[in-house]
């Protein structure tokens, strides 16, 4: 196995942010608001770096498909641990309409090229929420996949996820080259300390378009309206249960 | 109309400045101008005059002299307007001290250290334990904060001036505690290795430092000299072999006192005058390390605030100090310390500025969602006005921090008197900023949980220590009297040759008849400002004009006995304070006019607002200054004191009879 982790790192606006809608309802502000990693993407960049501490990967390729500001995310990675970074330079339109399809085409692509061991990915953007990027590199790739993976190690030549899911945890083993989608309680991310944002200086961020990776990255989605969630109404009181079985009625809900 | 004033005097013992007798107005052609003769100091050794008691001075320091700044054009813009000239070099354009990359390398750092300390560090908690906590501390040093401008390739991040200040400014906002834990470790206690240590020093100590293994500590303050430094009492003694020096002496008051590994320590050490072979007492600086035995330290101080920093007095007892731990010289110890805390001042400026900025956003969340009498209260006139000043306050503060650290990345290399300057106004600035804030949020504000009563406590120890507002004001004000009366010892040497010079005594003239009669000497700030500030920089020219005419006539008048008129001191220092105060607004509104900034029209409120009220503040205060009634004040208040001071307090009687 070639000990190279590949991990998926998205700029997104900061968690802390206010969100607010653009006056012509296409999409939502983002000139002059505070960005910063995704969080899953922190918690995946984490997990990678800890695996190489523990000698149990090589080396460690952060990877941001977005404009210039995408740099800043990729150095954010190196500064947690991460060896060097790949940006795959996405301007202007092309960049508003990205989406899990288009990323993930760009992962499955250099992770082939890059013979990548693992690729880590959060298990969603804050932005969109998809939750669909992981799964759709796998698929693309056709590898085994560890989604919601709280926690994971390796057993021999294969990875035992435990996932998050609905009914409770389920452990999973699988083969390697595999695609790993962190969820929250994996691990705890360190901070960036000063010295190591210093050293991430010296890194190297290789650049590069999703044409040189041969992909495609036309959107299929049209985005058609964007709009703030309604304002929450005041609910009504009701004395007994009669009134609540005709409030009920009128609203047609009984 | 030149003027010609006879202040003589034969009492050269100590003086720092000497007036010989005028010459008189028939003797050259264009009459007679006081001169200042034999003006010594240069610009840190201002700081000895103030400080030192006159037998310390000594003749030896008339050797001293660097000549150079007799005939040297200054570009300070401090030193220049006691002259009533405008140098412009180092405040317009506002500076921008960051090339690219270390622009956006310090915009890498300002995420994380702001996350630290709004996640990770607790100042209630630090302020309650009365340290910071122990995770806190490791966090700190983890992320590299106790080495920010130790050189990379010694173990620290190698940050400028204006980085640094763009951090300090973070920590400032959050915890002054741990402001001046990181400070007294850094800005002051080993910042005399990073300035002056050899190689050898700062190879062997600036790692373990960088890290935070080793702490360190500035030892000057002593139990009997506090602002008069150059009567401390340690001593340091030579070694007849000349390997090490014996350290006795106690040190009270030192923060990280309990803490340090590393001190750099003041000391006198007996030296021969290489002239006339008796021996005197100089100051010496040396690093001291714990690990050399003899060093203990007291517990920590309960203080009013900055209950997170730890204040010690350290002891040295019979403390063996190799000689290679010398910083510079024998008897250079004086000026390393004067140096050390001009170099480290701008960074209060900018901890201060952060400072106000997070109280300014408590009293407004306040102020914009507190109601009474049916009205959010910021509506209301009186509230109006303290968030207006307080805004004013934090905005000069930060363009005074700014300015100052963009300068010396720049390279200036005179910077002290505006330095000083910044203390003083943030110091001031603060106080006021948070105490108004409390008001603002009335009964609330007096609430330990609302977090602002700690900050009041916290900041009022910063008009306190590195040089108290009141010795620095004196400096302020004889630094820029020496600069003045050089000029004029300049103008004297012209006059010795008045053909060769006929342009500029010529020039001198009319600039002096121009002044008295009110009329522009053709100053201006003109092509510096942005258009649209140019009746604020008309405001400014003018004042710089009326407070150099009111120097020299205070200096005629005077001569060398203005170091004792410390009432005429302090308000010529205020309106140095204030003019300066005027032109680093007017550069920071000019610079955000000229590149269109969102806010430009805000900051051009901001800066003529202040500029029409400093300019009021400096012309009363230079009426005063000419006044013989301001003479009969301070002789009544040179009067009360003495009286209450004779009588052990208030002298009279009280109004009951009993």
């Amino acid at each position: 196995m070639s000990g190279r982790v590949l991990v998926g790192v998205k700029r997104v606006i900061d968690y802390a942010v206010k969100i607010r809608v653009k006056p012509d309802n296409s999409s939502v502000v983002t000139d002059g608001v505070k960005h910063s990693m995704n969080p899953f993407c922190e918690i995946a960049v984490e997990e990678a770096v800890k695996m190489k501490e523990k000698k149990l990967i090589k080396e460690v390729v952060a990877v941001s498909c977005g404009p210039q500001q995408a740099q800043e995310t990729i150095r954010t990675a190196l500064a947690m641990g991460a060896d060097r970074g790949i940006h795959v330079e996405v301007t202007g339109k092309e960049y508003e309409t990205l989406g899990p399809l288009q990323i993930s085409k760009i992962m499955a692509a250099l992770a082939k090229k890059e013979e990548a061991q693992l690729v880590i990915l959060g298990k969603q953007a804050i932005d969109d929420d998809c939750n669909q990027t992981g799964q759709m590199t796998a698929a693309l790739l056709d590898w085994p996949q560890g989604t919601f993976a709280s926690e994971v190690s390796f057993e021999g030549d294969k990875i035992k996820v435990v996932r998050e899911i609905d009914g409770g945890l389920e452990t999973i083993k699988i083969n390697m080259p595999a695609v790993i989608t962190a969820d929250l309680r994996l691990n705890t991310p360190r901070y960036a300390t000063l010295p190591n944002i210093m050293k991430a200086k010296k890194k190297k961020i290789a650049n590069m378009k999703p044409a040189d990776l041969g992909v495609d990255i036309t959107s299929r989605l049209e985005v058609l309206r964007v709009d703030e969630p309604p304002q929450r109404q005041a609910g009504v009181k009701v004395e007994t249960v009669e009134d609540l079985v005709s409030k009920l009625s009128e609203a047609g809900l009984v | 109309m030149l003027l010609r004033k006879v202040s003589q005097s034969s009492a050269l013992c100590g003086s720092i400045l000497r007036i010989p007798p005028v010459l008189s107005g028939g003797q050259r052609h264009a009459g007679a101008v006081v001169a200042v003769q034999n003006v010594r100091l240069y610009a840190s050794q201002a700081a000895e005059a103030v400080l030192e008691k006159p037998a310390a001075v000594g003749s030896d320091t008339a050797g001293k002299v660097e000549m150079k700044t007799v005939a040297a054009e200054s570009k300070s813009f401090a030193v220049n307007i006691f002259k009533g000239q405008i140098a412009t070099a180092q405040v317009f354009p506002y500076p921008s001290a960051l090339n690219e990359e270390q622009e956006q390398f310090l915009r890498e750092l300002v995420g994380p250290v702001g996350k630290f300390f709004e996640e990770v560090n607790d100042p209630a908690k630090n302020d309650a334990l009365e340290k910071v906590e122990d995770h806190t501390m490791e966090g700190l040093k983890e992320m590299g904060a106790f080495g920010l401008q130790v050189p990379a390739d010694l173990g620290g991040l190698g940050l400028s001036n204006t980085q640094y200040a763009r951090l300090v400014e973070i920590v400032g906002s959050h915890d002054l505690g741990v402001g001046i834990t990181l400070g007294a470790h850094q800005s002051i206690g080993f910042k005399g290795i990073l300035l002056f240590g050899n190689p050898a020093q700062k190879k062997k100590y600036l790692p373990k430092l960088a890290t935070g293994e080793h702490l360190a500590a500035f030892c000057l303050t002593e139990p009997a000299s506090g602002s008069d430094a150059a009567s401390i009492k340690t001593t340091a003694v030579q070694s007849p072999c000349g390997k090490y020096f014996t350290l006795n002496g106690s040190k009270i008051w030192i923060s990280n006192g309990g803490l340090a590994e590393i001190f750099t320590v003041f000391a006198k050490t007996p030296m021969k005058d290489p002239k006339t072979g008796e021996m005197k007492d100089k100051i010496s600086a040396f690093i001291v390390e714990k690990s050399f035995g003899g060093v203990t330290h007291g517990p920590p101080e309960k203080k009013m605030g900055i209950k997170a920093s730890n204040t010690a007095e350290v002891y040295f007892d019979n403390v063996r100090v190799p000689a290679d731990c010398l910083l510079t010289e024998v008897g250079g110890g004086f000026k390393v310390a004067m140096n050390i805390l001009n170099n480290g001042r701008f960074g209060m400026a900018a901890a201060l500025s952060g400072t106000m900025k997070g109280v300014i956003t408590k009293a407004v969340d306040h102020a914009a969602n507190r109601t009474q009498f049916g009205n959010k209260i910021h509506n209301f006139g009186a509230i109006q006005e303290k968030m207006a000043r307080m805004t004013m306050l934090q905005y000069v503060t930060e363009s005074m921090a700014y300015m100052i650290s963009g300068n010396m990345d720049s390279g200036a290399t005179e910077f002290q008197i505006e330095a000083a300057i910044s203390k003083i106004f943030a110091s001031e600035a603060a106080w006021t900023v948070t105490d108004e804030c409390i008001q603002i949020m009335g009964g609330m504000g007096f609430m330990k949980d609302a977090g602002v009563e700690r900050v009041m406590r916290d900041l009022r120890i910063f008009r306190i220590f590195e040089g108290t507002n009141d010795i620095l004001r004196l400096f302020v004000a004889l630094n820029g009297f020496q600069n003045a009366g050089n000029q004029l010892k300049s103008l004297q040497k012209a006059l010795k040759n008045p053909i060769v010079n006929a342009g500029l005594l010529a020039e001198e003239l009319t600039k002096r008849a121009k002044r008295k009669a009110g009329l522009s000497t053709g100053l201006t700030l003109q092509g510096s400002v942005h258009p649209e500030l140019a009746q604020s920089g008309e405001l400014t020219t003018k004042a710089i004009e009326q407070f150099g005419a009111v120097i020299e006539e205070l200096l005629i008048k005077h001569g060398k006995k203005i170091i004792d008129e410390q009432f005429v001191l302090k308000r010529v220092a205020d309106t140095a304070i204030d003019l300066y105060a005027m032109v680093v607004v007017l550069s920071r509104a000019s610079r955000s006019l000229s590149q269109g900034n969102a806010s430009a029209q805000h900051e051009k409120m901001l800066c003529e607002t202040w500029c029409v009220e400093a300019h009021d503040r400096i012309m009363q205060d230079i009426k005063r200054l000419r006044s013989s009634q301001s003479r009969q004040l301070f002789k009544n208040l040179r009067a009360i004191s003495s009286a209450v001071v004779e009588n052990g307090g208030v002298v009279a009687p009280h109004p009951l009879g009993f």
